[in-house]
Parts: C-alpha cells; structure tokens; sequence
C-alpha cells in the first residue's frame, strides 16, 4: 500500500520508519540486508565457519557465489567478501581462514560473538556450475579456495551424476578445510579425490596437475586459489587454446604497479588526505571517515566507480593512468593516486 | 568584553611564540591519544544513545496517543521533549560534526545525517562546522556573536535596535529551531543583498520544505492519529518543541556568551598558526559545570572547551580528557571559564541586557545594578 508506506513516512519524518524498525529488530528491515553470527565452528587451526541467520530479503544464491559482509571490529565496519560455503538460504555459511595481520578475518575466526549483527550485500558471482554444461567437473584448489568449491560440492543435488575430480593443495592433511567432508564425498564415491600436500609433496602446479588428471582437457576446470596457482593455471590453458575451460576464482588482486601517491581531496565530503601509491584511494578514503561505496573490492564488480574530477589516478592492477575530465569514472578499489586528485564522494 | 587584542592586562600577554607552538604540541598530543583509543565502547555509546533516544520517542508519541488524559499528556510531553533535546544535541550536532564518521556507518555520518529541526542538516553544517568553528568569536566574522540580532561584545557598534535585544533573545529562545534556521538561511546578509539571489531562493526552498515536514508531522499527522486526543496531541508537540528551544537556546548562550569568554579582532587572525587557533578556541569558549546528566543532556556542549579544541572527537570523550585540558590552562597560566548552569545563564543575559544600552551607559547601570543586587561583577 503505498499511501500507507508514504503516509508512515511522513510521520517519521526526517528518519524513515526502517529507522525506528531498526531500534526494534533490526533484522526485520527489507531496505538493509543484515544476518546475526548464530555460531563460529571451527574447521582448522586458523579457519572456521561462521554460521549466519540472514533476516529480511535475503535472496537464494547459488552454490559457488559470494556474499559481502560488513562487519564492525573495534567500532569501525569493514566490508570483505566471502565465498558461501552452505547450500541452504535460511542459514548461511561463511569459512573464514586467519590472514595473518588480518583485520577482519582475525577478528572473525578467533573473536566474534554469537549473535554479533553483520551487514550483508546480495550473493555475487559466476564461479558456478552453470558454467559447466558437461558433466566432467575438475576443481583444482588450494588453502581457503576449496570455499567456493565446498559451496558447489554442497549444492549438488544427492541425484546429480557427475564425474567429478578435486585436486586440493594444503600445507598438510591436518589443514585441509573441510578435510573430513572430503575425504567422506570420496569414499562415497561421489567425487575423486587428490590431496597434495606442499609440506611434504611441494607444490600444485601446473605440470603437476597434468599428470595426477591426465583428462584435465576434457573436463571443465573451477580453480580457486593463491595467484601464483592461478597464473600458471591459466598460462597452461591459453597454451592450449582452451582458455574458455577454465573458470578462476580469484581472492586478491595482484597489484603490480604503484602510484606516485599525492593528496587525495574527496570534494564531496570535504576532506583531504595524503595517499601513497601502493594504498588504494577506497582505503584512503575510508581512512579518512569518507563513505565509500564498494563491493568486491577487487576491481571486478564496479561498485565502488567514483567520478575524477581533478587530477590522475594510476591503475594498480595494470599501471594504467586516468586522468579527470567530464564523466570520467574510476574504481577507487584499484586505483591509486598518481599525484593530486579529486574524487567526488 | 572587548576584543582580546585591546585588552590590559593582556591574558596571552605572557605567553611567547614558542610557548604557543608547545600549547598547540600538546593539544595535537591529546587529540591522537584518544584518536588511537577510539574503538569499539565509543560506537556502542552512540549506538545505545541513538537507540534509546529513539525508543523514548516512540514511546512518549503513543502515551500522547491518549494526551487528553492528563496524566499521559505530562508524561509524553516530557518523554518527546527529552527525546527531541537528546536527538538535537548529544546526537545531531555531534553525528553532523563527523564526531563519528570514523565508524564508517552510512547510517551514523555526517554527510547523510538529517536532525530534528527546523534547519536543513545542510545549511547547518556551514553556518556552523564551516563559519563559526573557524572564525569563533572573531568580530565581524563570527556571526555567532549575536546572531545579527544582538550585540555581545563592546567592540560591535551600537546601534538603537540593540535597545530591544532581550526581547530579541527572548523571543529567539522560544522560536529558536526557527531562529536557527533563518539564520543558517543567512536572511540578513540577503536582506542587504549580500547574497546570490538564485542560490537564496534555493536554499530559501529547502528550509521551508524542511519546516513543512516538521510542522505536518509534529501539528497535523500525530494529532490526527490521536482521534478524540487531537488537540491536547497539538498542545503536547508545541510544548515539547518549545522546551527544547528554550533548553537549547540557554545551554547554547553559555558557551560563548557567558563574562570570561573573549573575542578577537577581524585581522587578528591573518597567518594564525595551529597553535594561535588552539589557544583562540581556549579563550573563546566556555564550559558549564554540572552532573553526568547535565552534560548528556547538553549534548557535552558543557564541555564547549574541549568541544571547540577537538569538534570532531566523539562528544562521550570530551568529559574524559577536560581535567588534560584544564591542566594545560593552568600550566600556560589561562583562565579555564566555567560555571554551573545557572550562573552561565545569567552570566550572558546580563551581557545582553548590559550591551543593549551603548558602553558607558550600559556599564554604569550595570554598576549600579550590581551594587544594589550584590552580584559580583564579572
């Protein structure tokens, strides 16, 4: 009923009627998407899963995506986003490994309270099986990449015949996430199961891959993992022109070339700051108190686009430079400053 | 008072310019104390003020729901009176200050925070964050120093208007959420066509939308939903927004208006250094002493001191770090003004009943005022 809605904005007036809602429950709102930490078990010595109850509007998501959850550690919210692991909507999982010196993923695996309220943005993603019209699967992982595939792996409905492979790097059998799902999906016969463990056997690469799944150009390749993995993976690949086979998932972006740095002014909100090259203008930004919009934080989705309007930006990713002009856009994520700029948030 | 620079004694007379730059040092060494401190108790405070201050609103508008039993109406009154002084200032001013814009909540941040008032968070911001935070008490640029209405200081000219501005403040001080709002609108400067007509019409637009809103909810909507308690719903949002202009508008005379409190000359100011600007804010403000409730419900602007050394610390810190502050004044050898409420009150009502009437006129009869009611002379 609009006129009701509008009606019930007028009288709470200059706040909305989400904002009194909020001081009630705060899952209850449609506008925001928030869950609650129901649970945080843990996986490894330095991974767990942290379990959440999403409240209004949480749409279904599926099995391979990504979350975005916002969280406030020491009163400041941090954004991160993490693969979904579970493949039920009512609750959903996270698995979170400890970076060491990391804000957010140590404050989440050692020290999040049941029933701490996170923020959340809508499941993101193509890392799917919908990629996969073939039924021949190889997921190739290491570390906190076997996320996303746990999440896929999950999904599978019981009835789904698929010939599927997982090749998972850990540094030991004892830190492999979800070690004993795996190894029970195996003998099940549900999947195959490779374990390498780098401790012991070195490193998953390429070559390596060739020879424990010879059919590897067969099948389609999901891989997740740290970048040096992923590079090789796809060097591999596109030597043999089967570059549309294999879907990578990617954690962190690797940046490779660094701004000069200068002062950064966000127009909009009237603060200036001094930023250095190798630090991201959404980072700066959010060091300052500014509102930065973001999303994967990647460089990926475009979420945290902002308008230049003075100055030059230099692409961390790839070294490019922008520079301001009308309707120029610059995703503040992997953009640092190349001098002085001004950025209109 | 006079401008600070036409004074003798001099109170900064005794100070060098290097013990100015040390005062400066140790403020900035304050201030990135609590920046490195801040953290997870000062986001909760807010967040528990801002929940609470919005569940005593509700709460107080459905009592009135029932207003014409009186005993709802007292009690709802109350609540909604409270709950819009807390709204405006332990909340408003220090969210759209940026006091907590280092959480990082869109929902908690000065750039999207709209208050409970007449004024829009917008114009405010610039009358307030922008002008009288930088040139505070500067004369001739600080139009806080009387509001272009009244005249608080020796060194502003008489004029014959003046002659009436207790009326003016009285007045002001019922009206103050309008007061506020004409004056961020800066009518007086258009009146003299100082102003950019095409921008005052817009922001002229903008304030009547925002007095719209306000007035409908507060006078149509809430009555309305009242049915038979419609009139005596009426009568409780006019007190309850009349008590919080009245409160306001005192707690907000004692922070610069009080005996004590200096002002500084128009070109003083050229080149002023961190330092200069540290000790201006010291010497310009003044605190007013009181219980942990007085000063939640000043919104800490009882500690306008600390306020104007550090606008953008969070307002629960200001009660913390006032006794590191008052031990700089003492260790510079400057006067920390304060006084209890109603002292401060009376301080800047007797500066506007005094400075009505030209300087010898006005300090004669205060004299004689004074010897006759036994109050000391500031």
């Amino acid at each position: 009923m609009p006129t009701l809605a509008r009606f019930a904005e007028r009288l709470t007036t200059p706040l909305l009627p989400a904002d009194y809602l909020d001081v009630i429950n705060p899952l209850l709102s449609a506008a925001a998407l928030r869950g609650r930490i129901t649970a945080v078990l843990p996986e490894t010595a330095d991974a767990a899963t942290v379990v959440i109850r999403p409240g209004r509007g949480w749409p279904a998501h599926t099995p391979g995506q990504y979350l975005r959850l916002g969280v406030d550690v020491d009163g400041v919210r941090h954004w991160r986003a993490y693969s979904i692991t579970s493949a039920a909507d009512r609750c959903v999982t996270i698995t979170v490994k400890a970076v060491p010196g990391g804000r957010v993923s140590e404050h989440l695996v050692r020290r999040a309270a049941i029933g701490t309220l996170v923020h959340l943005q809508a499941p993101a993603g193509d890392f799917t099986l919908d990629a996969a019209p073939g039924a021949a699967v190889l997921f190739v992982t290491a570390g906190s990449g076997i996320t996303p595939v746990m999440g896929m792996l999950r999904g599978l409905a019981p009835s789904a015949v698929r010939d599927i492979v997982v090749v998972h790097s850990a540094p030991s059998a004892a830190e492999v996430i979800f070690g004993a799902e795996l190894r029970r999906l195996a003998a099940d016969g549900r999947i195959r199961l490779v374990e390498v463990h780098t401790r012991t056997d070195g490193r998953l690469d390429a070559a390596r891959l060739d020879v424990l799944v010879p059919d590897w150009r067969q099948r389609h390749t999901f891989a997740c993992g740290p970048a040096e993995l992923l590079d090789d993976l796809e060097r591999r690949w596109a030597a043999e022109q089967l570059t549309g086979r294999l879907h990578v998932e990617r954690f962190r972006t690797a940046f490779t070339a660094l701004g000069e740095g200068g002062r950064a002014t966000f127009s909009a909100t009237g603060a200036t700051v001094d930023a250095d090259g190798a630090t991201s203008l959404l980072e700066t930004g959010e060091s300052a108190g500014v509102l930065m919009p973001s999303g994967c934080r990647m460089g990926i989705c475009f979420g945290c686009v902002a308008p230049l309007r003075a100055g030059a930006v230099r692409d961390l990713r790839s070294g490019e430079i922008t520079t301001a002009g009308d309707g120029v856009l610059v995703q503040t994520c992997v953009s640092a400053a190349a001098g002085d700029c001004d950025i209109e948030l | 008072m006079t401008a600070l620079q036409r004074l003798t004694p001099n109170p900064i007379a005794h100070l060098s310019a290097q013990d100015i730059e040390n005062l400066g040092a140790d403020l900035d060494a304050l201030r990135a104390q609590v920046i490195a401190d801040r953290g997870e108790r000062d986001a909760a405070y807010i967040r528990g003020v801002i929940a609470a201050q919005r569940r005593l609103e509700l709460g107080s508008r459905a009592v009135l729901l029932f207003s014409l039993f009186p005993p709802a109406w007292v009690i709802g009154t109350a609540g909604l009176a409270v709950s819009k002084i807390i709204e405006n200032m332990e909340i408003g001013h220090n969210v759209m200050h940026g006091q907590w814009d280092w959480m990082r909540d869109p929902a908690i941040h000065s750039t999207t925070w709209e208050w409970d008032n007449a004024s829009p968070a917008e114009l405010w911001k610039h009358a307030h964050n922008e002008v009288h935070h930088t040139y505070t008490n500067v004369l001739g640029r600080d139009n806080d120093l009387g509001y272009g209405i009244m005249r608080v200081d020796e060194d502003q000219r008489w004029k014959p208007f003046y002659l009436a501005q207790p009326l003016w403040n009285a007045i002001n001080a019922c009206l103050f959420e309008y007061g506020i709002a004409a004056y961020d609108l800066q009518i007086g400067k258009y009146l003299k066509g100082r102003v950019d007509k095409a921008d005052f019409r817009r922001r002229a637009r903008q304030v009547l939308a925002k007095v719209r809103r306000q007035a409908t909810r507060d006078y149509v909507l809430h009555p309305l939903l009242s049915g038979p308690s419609a009139v005596t719903t009426f009568t409780a949002n006019l007190t309850a927004n009349l008590a919080r202009n009245l409160w306001t508008h005192a707690v907000i005379m004692c922070g610069h208006f009080p005996e004590g409190v200096q002002t500084f000359q128009k070109t003083s100011i050229d080149g002023e250094t961190r330092g200069e600007w540290y000790l201006r804010q010291m010497l310009g403000s003044a605190n007013i002493s009181g219980s942990p409730a007085l000063h939640f419900m000043t919104g800490n602007l009882s500690f306008q001191i600390e306020h104007h050394l550090f606008p953008d610390l969070p307002s629960n810190r200001y009660a913390e770090i006032a006794p590191q502050v008052a031990e700089v004044f003492e260790r510079y050898g400057l006067t920390y003004t304060t006084g209890s409420l109603p002292r401060q009150v009376f301080s800047a009502w007797r500066k506007i009943i005094r400075l009505s009437l030209p300087n010898d006129v006005g300090s004669t009869v205060a004299t004689a005022l004074a010897e006759k009611v036994g109050a000391r002379a500031a």
